[in-house]
């Protein structure tokens, strides 16, 4: 017998294989969260004024909200006074002029998460923002969009160099007192990503962002905008990993789209967190507010996620459909294993009259994997003729992880059409013994009925991403990286 | 080529096979027959290395390998083919790609070169024609909305495609129209060469009009309890099972 396990059982119990840690010294605040930690972090970062009052007047609403409950997770209430809220790799305090200025820990990190920084940037057309903790370290690409007078850096430089962009837009689609964690998020965010695309431009490459939680007890917090000006187009992904650790740590992150008049948003998400041990021990805890806002007549926004890694996901990439005949979209793969618990889903909320949705949902619990799809599709008086289609399928695999579908349907306009199909379907033994029985290997078998499982959502990936997407989901059932 | 020693499995706590001896050479085509519940899908699912089967004794020999100690995918791409009674559905796995992959996974583990999609092709349409299968078939999902006979049609287009050493028919025949089982029969027939073997287990007489065996073996209550040329088939569909039965309660063993 070889020494790949050939059980579904045993499969699905192998190891997180990226649990690696960088040494690299880092230039940390105190823990602990309170008016001065937010002036602190405003300070480190040489903000305007006005962002540093935003802040303030998130933090303030933040005191007076408490955690959601609803969702269908568990864990110990989190202190939040023990969290780290600014982490900077030291080297990096002055900024790297180039990529050659870029710490060899830090590159080397990325290169075992195959991230395609160097040339293998250049020959795969990707522009990756890289965000190490909360400072972004390489940029690349940049000056080539510039030439189309496309914006993309860290938000953190659109700040200093665009606070007019960050002033008019940021908190318009996520409002600072949205949710407890988007509060959170407003008043402490370190860094993330910005995007401008200005009129009438079509992106000429795929925009990339690779994030990774490296430091200690850091809570990650990142603050990314994306807005499409009239007729311009974009698609970004975003991929993230962490290392192992026994501590649960806290993601709160906020991302806005806004797509103006016939405008187009593809966002994509591959989520490899650290999912924790298979006793549920570690594990990060992605809680996150990502919505956009379909602003303009036939604007269009997509959601694309890949969700395999994190200990608990709280996630519900919307879509608010305020422009006539604006399109949004959610496509998700979810996965949990071992103790892993994820409730997720979106939110399409129909303003404009002839607005259509698309939600297509597919859960994948294994182990002791907890999962609920939870979607709102609300169809407001105004949204005459609008339409939506809600896909949702479960597969389950073994008999002890659960999957949980709550799709909440608000309809105030007689015109409007909304549809809901849900299935939930099991890997059998009796599949994988027969994809055995033909010479595959166990790894493979269940890799293939999984993507096979997938497969709508992966071909909304952007092509060289659906590959990855593909090849991590394989391997997440064992529990690894690809 | 394959040779079984007083081999015993039980399911669960009950013991199905009870000392099974069978050799079946190169060239040879075997039907095992016998009544419901006699332990034939068992036989056939641990001769595949089903884990639901757990053999409490005996042994097997395939090609002077120790076939038991194999794992499923190892007798498979050793050249062990079980086509299946019942053949699952694989939602949004392609037909195609799941027959690549596996004809790959094969021909790497026997040391030849994998096939492209191109040469791929041409080889499953060729292998299509011959079991009168449509070819929008190879992009639809593994038997998925197949009906019965489509399902069954599909295994045997799986078989002459992989082309197998050893090749085991669970039960090919039920659920198939007259037509069906001409064509499943012509696949099955195409592959019988002087290096090939076959084990068909059926219930009926019927197959075997069409697949011709060398020997035919009765089981019942987990033992091979006759075995003879194809004129023993005749024989059990004149008289029925029951003779069978009655035969070992009196003890009589065949030779």
């Amino acid at each position: 017998m070889n020494s790949v396990p050939d059980t579904l059982e045993g499969l699905i119990s192998l190891e997180y294989r990226h649990g690696f840690e960088t040494s690299i010294e880092s230039d940390e605040i105190p823990k602990g969260l309170s008016e001065d930690t937010v002036r602190l972090i405003s300070a480190r970062k040489n903000e305007p004024e006005f962002l540093l009052e935003w802040r303030l007047e998130a933090y303030r609403r933040w005191l007076k909200m408490t955690p959601p409950t609803w969702a269908s997770v568990h864990y110990p209430p989190i202190d939040y006074q023990d969290i780290i809220y600014y982490s900077a790799p030291k080297s990096q305090k002055d900024g790297p002029k180039s990529l050659d200025e870029v710490d060899p820990e830090l590159l080397k990190t990325y290169e075992k998460l195959g991230i395609p920084l160097h040339e293998r940037a250049i020959l795969a057309g990707v522009a990756v923002d890289a965000v190490f903790d909360s400072v972004s370290v390489a940029t690349t690409f940049k000056d080539k969009l510039a030439e189309v007078g496309i914006i993309f850096c860290s938000f953190s430089e659109a700040v200093q160099h665009h606070p007019d962009l960050i002033k008019q837009y940021l908190g318009t689609v996520v409002p600072v007192q949205d949710n407890f964690y988007a509060a959170l998020n407003s008043a402490v965010f370190s860094d993330g990503s910005f995007v401008y695309i200005p009129p009438g431009v079509r992106c000429p490459m795929e925009l990339s962002t690779y994030f990774r939680i490296n430091a200690k007890n850091t809570g990650q917090f990142e603050r990314t905008l994306i807005i499409a000006d009239q007729g311009a187009s974009v698609s970004y992904l975003e991929g993230c990993t962490a290392p192992m650790r026994d501590e649960n740590q806290l993601h709160a992150a906020v991302v806005e789209l806004v797509a103006l008049e016939d405008a187009k948003i593809k966002y994509s998400t591959v989520q490899n967190w650290y999912p924790g041990d298979k006793e549920g021990r570690g594990g990060i805890y992605n809680f996150v507010t990502k919505r956009g806002d379909c602003r303009g007549t036939r604007s269009h926004i997509s959601w694309t996620q890949v969700e395999t890694g994190s200990a608990i996901t709280w996630k519900y990439p919307s879509v608010i459909l305020r422009g006539e005949d604006s399109v949004g979209e959610f496509y998700s793969v979810a996965l949990t294993n071992h103790r892993q618990q994820a409730d997720t889903g979106t939110k399409m909320i129909h303003i404009g009259r002839n607005t259509r949705s698309t939600i297509v949902s597919k859960g994948i619990s294994a182990g002791f994997g907890q999962q609920a799809y939870r979607g709102l599709v609300r169809m407001a008086r105004s949204a005459t003729g609008a339409r939506n289609h809600t896909q949702c399928d479960s597969l389950l695999l073994g008999d002890r992880c659960q999957a949980h579908t709550f799709p909440y349907i608000e309809v105030k306009n007689n015109t409007a059409t909304v549809e809901h199909e849900a299935s939930t379907s099991r890997i059998g033994e009796d599949q994988l013994f027969f994809c055995r029985q033909r010479g595959l290997s166990a790894e493979d078998a269940v890799s293939m009925i999984v993507n096979g499982f997938c497969k709508e959502v992966f071909k909304e990936l952007p092509m060289e991403f659906a590959v990855e997407a593909q090849k991590l989901l394989g391997v997440s059932l064992e529990g690894s990286v690809g | 080529m394959l040779s079984i020693r007083n081999l015993q499995a039980s399911v669960g706590d009950k013991p199905i096979l009870k000392g099974i001896n069978l050799d079946v050479k190169a060239g040879e085509v075997h039907a095992i027959m016998g009544p419901n519940g006699s332990g034939k899908s068992t036989l056939s699912n641990v001769l595949a290395g089903r884990e639901n089967a757990t053999v409490t004794g005996g042994s097997v020999t395939y090609q002077g390998k120790d076939l038991l100690a194999l794992a499923v995918e190892e007798r498979a791409r050793e050249g062990i083919f079980l086509a299946f009674q019942y053949p699952v559905e694989i939602p949004g796995v392609g037909n195609v790609y799941l027959l690549k992959a596996a004809l790959n996974a094969q021909r790497k583990h026997r040391g030849l070169p994998e096939l492209d999609a191109m040469d791929f092709l041409a080889l499953v349409k060729d292998k299509m024609k011959l079991m009168e299968m449509n070819e929008s078939m190879l992009y639809r999902a593994v038997n998925e909305g197949f009906s019965g006979g489509e399902k069954k049609r599909n295994e045997i287009l799986q078989m002459v495609v992989l082309e197998p050493s050893l090749a085991i028919l669970d039960e090919t025949d039920s659920g198939l129209d007259i037509d069906a089982l001409k064509v499943v029969s012509h696949g099955v027939n195409s592959l019988r060469s002087p290096d090939r073997a076959m084990i068909l287990v059926t219930h009926y007489q019927r197959l075997l009009d069409y697949i011709k065996p060398d020997f035919v073996h009765v089981l019942s209550d987990g033992r091979i309890q006759r075995s003879g040329g194809p004129e023993l088939a005749l024989e059990l569909e004149r008289e029925g099972y029951a003779w069978v039965g009655d035969a070992t309660n009196e003890g009589v063993v065949a030779p």
